[in-house]
């Protein structure tokens, strides 16, 4: 199980709770879409739009890019599966580095008894 | 402690747990079926480390350990990787003996800060690493490990054969 999502899908189904937010994904999933596009749509101000999108970008859901005065957004639903991926990478890795630490650790604890052993007699 | 326990088989593996906590921050936490002087031992024992750092899954092999186990002291880990060398070195800065250690990584800017704590409870050892990268960026890359470094030069590898194909 993966722990650390619980947080972001909390994130998740806050942003998705609101009608502007899940239009706006809708509208993302057709194309990408520069803040003022997305507020011109939705007949929202600028600023008003500008908090929803950081509302979903938090969540992971969409993606920002500046480039010049525009900012572009687009869908960021990869994300997650990203994580997910990241996550099992480096269990993976300790979980491997823990196994063979097992086997050092038996060893140790054997030595240990056969060492108490020793001093006992 | 009883003759009879070593007659028992292996008890099922503990799991291990990842959670990033932030951004910059990754959790590990195993528990282990020793007391944490043992667990210890372990990890600040460089023959010990040589065991375990590196298991034979990572493709990797490590060609040696030197530690100074002590605040301000140094270690450094030797690897090798598909005939390329490499190390991981860094400095101690806080050593609780069974309890706690703290140590920088410093082969690069990217390198996290790694705090290891060692609770006992009834005869076993709960283990929880944390690591601080300073961004995100370097804690993404982190979680590369050697099996993807392979897939990706697998992946170059491809390209530059399409590309000479290409060019015949």
């Amino acid at each position: 199980m993966v722990q650390y999502s619980q947080a972001r899908f909390n994130a998740s189904f806050a942003a998705l709770s609101d009608a502007t937010r899940r239009g706006v994904l809708e509208v993302l999933g057709r194309s990408d879409a520069s803040i003022t596009e997305l507020a011109g749509k939705f007949h929202m101000t600028l600023t008003g739009m500008k908090k929803h999108v950081a509302v979903l970008e938090q969540a992971g859901l969409v993606t920002t890019e500046k480039v010049g005065r525009v900012r572009t957004c687009r869908l960021g639903l990869h994300r997650l599966e990203e994580e997910t991926a990241w996550i099992e990478r480096y269990r993976q890795l300790w979980a491997a580095r823990f196994e063979a630490l097992d086997d050092v650790v038996e060893e140790l604890k054997r030595k240990e008894k056969v060492d108490g052993r020793k001093k006992r007699k | 402690m009883d003759a009879r326990r070593e007659s028992e088989p292996t008890p099922m593996k503990n799991r291990t747990t990842v959670e990033r906590k932030s951004e910059r921050e990754v959790v590990v936490t195993r528990t282990f079926n020793a007391p944490a002087r043992i667990v210890f031992e372990a990890w600040t024992s460089p023959e010990l480390i040589m065991q375990w750092w590196v298991p034979k899954s990572m493709g990797m092999s490590l060609l040696s350990c030197e530690m100074d186990v002590r605040v301000g002291g140094r270690y450094r880990l030797e690897f090798s990787y598909e005939g390329s060398k490499s190390a991981f070195f860094g400095t101690y800065k806080e050593v609780i003996p069974h309890s706690r250690l703290v140590w920088t990584n410093e082969e690069s800017e990217d390198g996290a800060v790694t705090t290891v704590t060692f609770q006992e409870q009834d005869g076993k050892t709960l283990l929880v690493m944390h690591e601080l990268y300073p961004s995100k960026e370097a804690l993404d890359a982190a979680g590369t490990g050697a099996a993807d470094a392979t897939v990706e030069t697998f992946a170059q590898l491809d390209e530059l054969l399409v590309t000479l194909g290409a060019n015949r």
